[in-house]
Formats: structure tokens, sequence, C-alpha cells
């Protein structure tokens, strides 16, 4: 299978700079704000986010959740393949909270759809945006565009955009396959 | 990705260790669910199911439409006493009635066993076996090896004892087969007319004498007297019963270690434990409920991503 990079780690490493730089410019010291990872590829930006947000800019105590949609997909029982579940860690509620949901890959925005649903459990946030490390133009199903992006990318629909975590797949990356 | 291996939930007997495996991580996400302050999700919003109940039930039919509604399917719910049944009609045709109502699932308790199977041959139904009389009561035994695993972190090595009336009763035969092919001991412990005949034939071995059972076990599931199933006397009197195969405090406390207590319900308090047992730290019937609840909402929603469009 042939694949193109689309971003090296170093390339990788910059944006999530950028992107830490832009939320703190509009959260301050985050304070009101809660960051949802969406399972399952949105946890390693989500925590990687967080940890430039401490280490490097010293924004103490940010408030990290992980949820998983799942259950609240539209596609239920009209794929081929089975769901499957991963683990919502939420151990705070977002009432009156600025959500901002963190997710690797834009694509129809059907996830997104699932996930403005599913963080209703969990209670009514004040303000919801999204953080997406790709955003893939000219593909969405639903009127969802991303708050901060890290970069657009143009991909026909048989073409799938891969991103890799060095704690999960080896190195940062990003591939066109 | 996985998935049953099983279109219907007729008993243990039918599912593999890989199915009960599945079914855990399922429930263990429900559970997480129905801890949310908001506890339902919308999955089976285009999934409906029909609740048929031929015998008496408070806490199976309960748990079975809360896990339902849960999930956001329709539910409709029969109990056989205010039906058509009573006029006669067969249990088939009364079934393909309801399923040209366009329902998708069936749940269903029967006094007769088999009743299940019989009906996943002849009707064009997801089935869920909510009892089928002293046959199986799987999602009873899915939801105790569930809260074993939640209480001792695992199945696989545990020794479990299954006291009281085991002839009557499909919560231990589910059982059985459950545990044994978690990689779990177990043994049966109650009157010898409350003994199954060839109960060894299962690989169960019998302890009559219920302190040496206790002090052999990690668990003691108790099994209530089925009183409506007997038509003769299996034992003197109520009296005689809880004396030799009751459980209570004094016994509790007097084993050298620490077991832990479980019961299907409904619980005779005073005949097989005493309420100071029942209500006790190492009672975990309540327990039992509330992940009974996950365990059905799991059950349900693996057999609907199996009903294709």
């Amino acid at each position: 299978m042939s694949q193109k990079i689309l971003l090296t780690a170093k390339e990788v490493n910059i944006i999530l700079h950028r992107l830490a730089c832009q939320l703190i410019e509009k959260h301050l010291d985050f304070s009101e704000t809660v960051l949802i990872g969406l399972q399952p590829r949105g946890k390693f930006l989500a925590e990687r986010i967080k940890q430039i947000l401490e280490q490097e800019y010293k924004v103490a105590s940010i408030q990290l959740g992980f949820l998983d949609i799942t259950f609240f997909r539209d596609d239920f029982r009209r794929g081929e393949k089975p769901l499957e579940a991963n683990k919502t860690q939420i151990d705070f509620l977002v009432e009156n909270k600025k959500v901002v949901f963190i997710d690797d890959v834009l694509y129809t925005g059907r996830s997104i759809n699932a996930a403005l649903t599913a963080i209703q459990s969990f209670g009514r946030p004040s303000e919801v945006e999204l953080l997406t490390l790709i955003d893939r133009r000219f593909s969405r199903h639903l009127p969802i565009q991303p708050d901060y992006r890290g970069r657009q990318v143009d991909a026909i629909n048989n073409e799938k955009v891969k991103v890799c975590w060095i704690e999960n797949d080896g190195e940062d990356a990003v591939y066109l396959i | 990705m996985k998935e049953l291996s099983v279109n219907h939930l007729l008993g243990i007997k039918y599912l593999v260790k890989e199915d009960i495996d599945l079914i855990f991580e399922t429930a263990d996400h429900f559970k997480e669910v129905i801890n949310r302050p908001i506890k339902k999700v919308p999955s089976l919003r285009d999934i409906t199911i029909a609740n048929i109940f031929f015998e008496n039930s408070t806490r199976t039919k309960l748990s079975f439409e809360l896990a339902q509604k849960r999930l956001s399917a329709d539910v409709i719910s029969f109990s056989a006493a205010q039906s058509s049944v009573k006029k006669g009609e067969t249990l088939i045709d009364t079934v393909n009635n309801i399923l040209s109502m366009k329902v998708d699932m069936v749940v269903m308790r029967h006094a007769n066993p088999g009743a299940a199977y019989f009906l996943s041959q002849n009707v064009k139904a997801s089935i869920v076996n909510a009892g089928d009389g002293a046959h199986e009561h799987p999602t009873q035994a899915l939801l105790d090896s569930f809260s074993i695993r939640e209480k001792l972190g695992e199945v696989a090595g545990r020794k479990v004892v299954i006291v009281g009336d085991i002839l009557h009763s499909r919560v231990a035969l589910s059982n059985i087969y459950a545990l044994q092919m978690q990689g779990a001991e177990v043994k049966v412990c109650g009157p010898k007319t409350l003994i199954p005949k060839y109960i060894e034939s299962l690989g169960v071995s019998v302890e009559p004498n219920l302190r040496k059972a206790l002090e052999w076990c990690d668990v003691a599931n108790m099994l209530r007297v089925q009183n409506e199933r007997m038509d003769v006397n299996y034992f003197p009197s109520t009296r005689e019963y809880a004396q030799q195969y009751g459980v209570d405090k004094a016994l509790l406390d007097s084993l050298n270690k620490e077991i832990v207590i479980m019961h299907p319900g409904p619980i005779n308090r005073g005949v097989e434990i005493t309420s100071d047992v029942a209500d006790s730290q190492q009672s975990v019937i309540l327990d039992q409920v509330e992940n009974g609840v996950a365990i059905r909402m799991a059950v349900i929603y693996l057999l609907a991503s199996k009903i294709k469009q």
C-alpha cells in the first residue's frame, strides 16, 4: 500500500505547540474549561496537548476526560463490522463549563455529532469547541467545523488519513494512505 | 472487532468463553453509563423488544425493562396471566402475533425447559431466555460471574459453592456452566433430595455438610427453596432446612476466612440466609441487582448489533 507523509514528527510538534498556545489565548487559566479527548484516537492528542500546556506553559490543574461515543453513533447495525466500545472516563461534571473536544481527524463530522449528544449525559456545557489535528476538507456530512485546526488536508474518499503517536505507533507522524 | 458467536441467548451451554469475555467487557462500559447523571444511550432507538413472561418475576422483568429503556429501545411487556394464552393460544401463535407488530427481539420466561430454544427454531426474532423452567437462566449466571469478577478480580481459579435447592434451580445449572467455562471450581451443597442424581456428570462434586462447604469456598451462592416447583415434600420442615442449610452470622463469623455471599433473589429471610447475613458487608446481593442491568444491556446490545437491517 502506498503512503505519503503529510506531517513529520517535527511538524507535528510545532503544530501541537501552536494549538496549545491558541487554547491559552482563548481559555487563559483553564479554570472554567475542560478538555475531552474522543476515544479511541483523540485520547493521545488530548494527553499530548495537556502535557504541553502543563509542562511548557505552566498551566496548572487542567481537567481532562475521555469520551467514548460508540453507543451514540448513528451507524449502529448499518456497517459490516460490529462497533467496539472504549472506556469513558469523565470524573467531573461539565455543567456550565467550556468543553473542548479533541480528536485527531475531522472527516464527516458524524463522530462529533455523536459526541455532542453523548456529552449531555455529563451536564450542560456553557460552550463546546472542537480541536482537531487534521481537518479533511470538503468531506463533511454535517455542518460541523473545527475551532482549532492543525492542518487542512484534501483527500479523496477512498484515501485514509492515519495519525501515528509515539506512545502507540512508535513515531509521531501523519500519513495519507 | 468482536461479536457474539450466537444470534440468541438461550443458555450458557451455547456460549463460548470469548462470548462471556465480550459480554463482560461491554457490561463494564454500560456500568459506567448507568452511573452517569443521565443514564441513557441512544443505540437501540430503532429496535423493538417484547418481554413475554409466562411465569412470575420481579427482578428479572424490571431489570430487562430498565436495560432496554436505558438503551432507548421500544419495549412492550406482556404477562401471561392477563393474556389470550389463557384462552388456549399456542406459544408460537402468541409470539408470531407479537412479531407481526414488527418486533425485533423477544425476552421470554417460561415454565417449560427448552421453551426458548423451541421458540428460536420456530420464529424469526432474536430470543433471550429469561428463565425456562428448571433448565437455564443465562443472564443471572452472567451477572453472578460478573459480580464475582468485580469483587475478587477474576473468576478463574475461584471456588464457588452453590447451596440449596439445586434440583429445581435454573440458576444453579447456568451458574455451573458459566463458572466452569471461566475456570472456576464448583461444588453444590444441599439436602440429598434436592441434589440432582447425575450432578457429578457435570464435573461438580457434592458436599452435604454446609460448614465444610463454606470452609472450602471463596464464594457461596445461596439459592431459594423453590416451593412452587415441589410436588412432594423434599425435606421434613422449613425449620429443619434452615438449621442444616441456612447461613447465619454465627456460622459465617466462625469460619477462618471471609467469603462472599451471593443470592439471586427473592430471599426467604430466615430460611437460606438470615437477615444479618443478607445485609452484611460480605453480601453482594444488591451489587448483583445493579450488575444485572449492566449485563442485560450488554447482552441486548450485542444481540441487537447482529440483527441486520
